[in-house]
């Protein structure tokens, strides 16, 4: 079954967008419980993951109801950032996704905590949180770039391997005004540059709209391990039609 | 040597007494006996005898290991949670259990054991946790059964402890048993929309109290007459109450909210006791706890090797980090005090 | 089994504007910038601070329970420095 959200606005299109990122950002954080090479570490990825679906409730309360549209959309449907479902590999590659993505979305609830638009109560917490995030994203890149050689390895590879994934967040999102997004992203290339530079890194070259098509995510577009995780996560509400929990 | 009442003098308590002579260690068990005795607390560089400390850091190593095992069963279900509030609500306990274990380690570090000898020997098999992590989660239903009745029988025993002679672990359970009591009403909360929710959702509910009840009931340990820890424990006020009392106390507790779930729990015999004024209960197959505690539950193999290598994958990352920390030590960061 | 020897920090938290900070608990952190976030994770999710110290346990020097009379005793017999020594005739007040 496909819930069609209650109205088929642009704020709906873009409340749907960023709260799909949060949610599924949240959901891939969540799986390292349990599994974080240090036990402070758990504790810390476990609050960006609660700050995440926090932000992820209320913006698909937005758009409708948020348990039928985490639970009940095909993945078709979705329209978060092919980045964000990406599944976590070792720690080094859930850093390089929690930098691309944290600065990204630091800047971006930065300028829309700044309007009057429809977001702006929400991104005025949000980009608190996600400053936090960022910091956290930056002080590990720092340590595993400038750690060891195995682990400037690991996160050499993670930050290439992730950046074919990047250039989909500056594709305008539909529904969100006032958003300069070719200054955005030149803005978040300069910091992410820095951050990797004083981490010993390089920033990865080549195209970053993947191999075939630029902002395919936010269309409805995903890669294959996001069928998987989405099976995983709504089979349980999806068993039992109607339920309350 | 200041007695307990002339110390109200001036100033607050002080520790306990210690004999002027290094050497005399007779003294020195007086006066621990004595500190004990008046409900004094024990702190990290107070003379202990060794066999406390080596008490201490036994129990103090089994709960905290208990904590991140503990983590297992449930974050088996943060992934399918079956709407977003439990979600973050289950998340935010699993956090709370790494949290807890981060407590609990702290305070046996300061027994002089470091949180790798101890980590090291969880992973030998060599420490033991609680054996109630070697069940299986099977339903979501498993993760409210957990939380009212395994947290609920962890919270009986803790509360004692905030109490305990030993002053680390008694702060520790403190901060600890604060935090338990939102574990044990969020487990309450959703085995009860379970109960009220669809026939299916019921039957799940019922299932996993079924499996839990005298999993959580063998968590109070041996009964008193087998228990090899005990009485000592006991004298040294580390424990306060023996581990049939704790059971009985849990027992009665839960009769009556199991009643208010609409739940039933598995024991024939479990009827109120006008003339002790406690609820007399089946007796519990011990055989199985031996069983378990002795590597052959359900799960033992699966939850250490799980920790294992969680603990193996992230070496390179905690190394990193040290290198890191190696090269840029002599960098001045931060603000100072503000 | 590898060993990397993280630190221990002692981890002191301000609970509000006000107030001193005062010792939480400890933790294991790398170096002084994480032990500060790993701080904040930990000893402050649930609002209890509003600001944060953390210092190598290594840096903390205690004074010995063997030392305790000659350290503390002597403050033990001087209850002139307490207020309630004071006899003062009853109506007076503002002391």
């Amino acid at each position: 079954m496909t819930t069609t959200p209650a109205a088929d606005t642009a704020v709906t299109a873009a409340a749907l967008a960023l709260g799909d990122d949060a949610l599924v950002l949240s959901h891939r954080l969540g799986e390292w419980a349990g599994h974080a090479p240090v036990l402070e570490e758990e504790v810390a990825l476990a609050n960006i993951a609660l700050d995440l679906l926090g932000q992820a409730r209320v913006l698909l309360s937005m758009a409708g109801d948020e348990d039928e549209l985490a639970f009940l959309r095909e993945e078709r449907a979705f329209r978060n950032l092919q980045l964000v479902e990406q599944p976590n590999g070792d720690f080094a590659h859930t850093i390089a996704r929690q930098l691309y993505f944290s600065v990204y979305q630091h800047l971006l609830h930065d300028r829309l905590a700044s309007g009057d638009g429809p977001f702006a109560p929400l991104a005025g917490k949000a980009v608190k949180e996600a400053a936090y995030h960022r910091d956290h994203a930056e002080q590990w890149t720092l340590r595993l770039g400038d750690g060891t050689d195995e682990s400037h390895a690991r996160m050499q590879a993670a930050v290439d391997a992730l950046w074919r994934y990047t250039g989909e967040m500056f594709q305008p999102v539909e529904g969100i005004d006032g958003v300069d997004w070719p200054g955005l992203e030149s803005t978040w290339r300069d910091i992410v540059e820095d951050v990797l530079g004083r981490a010993t890194l390089t920033l990865p070259e080549g195209p970053r709209t993947g191999a075939w098509r630029a902002g395919a995510g936010r269309q409805g577009l995903h890669t294959e391990p996001f069928g998987r995780m989405l099976a995983e996560m709504q089979h349980l509400h999806r068993s039992h039609p109607g339920a309350t929990w | 040597m200041a007695t307990a009442a002339a110390r109200d003098t001036a100033g607050g308590p002080t520790a306990y007494d210690a004999p002027a002579d290094p050497g005399d260690t007779a003294a020195f068990q007086r006066a621990f006996d004595a500190a004990v005795a008046a409900d004094e607390r024990i702190e990290p560089r107070d003379w202990m005898p060794d066999a406390y400390r080596a008490t201490l850091v036994r129990q103090i190593a089994q709960h905290a290991h208990s904590e991140i095992i503990g983590m297992q069963p449930e974050a088996n279900w943060i992934t399918r949670a079956p709407s977003l509030r439990r979600k973050a609500i289950l998340m935010a306990k699993v956090q709370d259990e790494a949290g807890h274990g981060l407590y609990l380690y702290s305070a046996a570090e300061t027994l002089g054991v470091s949180r790798d000898e101890l980590l090291d020997k969880l992973h030998a098999g060599r420490q033991k946790y609680s054996s109630i992590f070697n069940y299986p989660t099977l339903t979501w239903a498993d993760v409210g059964a957990i939380g009212w009745l395994v947290d609920g029988a962890a919270i009986t025993n803790q509360v004692p402890l905030c109490r305990c002679s030993y002053g680390p672990y008694a702060r520790a359970m403190v901060r600890v048993c604060k935090e338990e009591s939102f574990h044990q009403r969020q487990g309450y909360e959703m085995l009860l929309a379970l109960s009220k929710g669809t026939p299916e959702q019921h039957a799940m509910a019922q299932d996993a109290v079924d499996r839990w009840w005298w999993p959580s009931l063998m968590m109070f340990g041996p009964p008193d007459d087998e228990s090899q820890h005990s009485a000592q424990s006991m004298a040294w006020k580390i424990k306060r109450h023996s581990n049939d009392e704790l059971r009985q106390r849990f027992v009665d507790i839960c009769v009556p909210q199991a009643e208010s779930l609409g739940l039933t729990l598995p024991d024939p015999d479990l009827r109120w006791n006008e003339e002790r004024g406690h609820h007399d209960f089946g007796a519990i197959d011990w055989s199985e706890f031996w069983d378990v505690l002795k590597g052959n539950g359900p799960c033992n193999d699966q939850r250490l090797s799980r920790r294992r290598q969680a603990h193996e994958e992230g070496a390179w990352v905690r190394e990193a980090a040290a290198a890191h920390a190696a090269k840029h030590r002599n960098d001045t960061t931060g603000a100072t005090r503000a | 089994m590898t060993h990397t020897d993280w630190p221990l920090w002692e981890v002191f938290v301000r609970s509000r504007r006000g107030l001193s900070h005062t010792h939480a608990g400890s933790l294991h952190a790398p170096d002084a910038e994480l032990a500060l976030r790993n701080a904040r994770d930990l000893y402050t999710r649930r609002g209890e601070g509003v600001s944060i110290w953390v210092v190598p346990s290594s840096s903390i020097t205690a004074s010995s329970p063997d030392e305790k009379d000659p350290f503390f005793e002597p403050a033990a017999d001087k209850p002139y420095r307490h207020p309630t020594f004071y006899e003062i005739p009853e109506g007076v007040q503002h002391l």
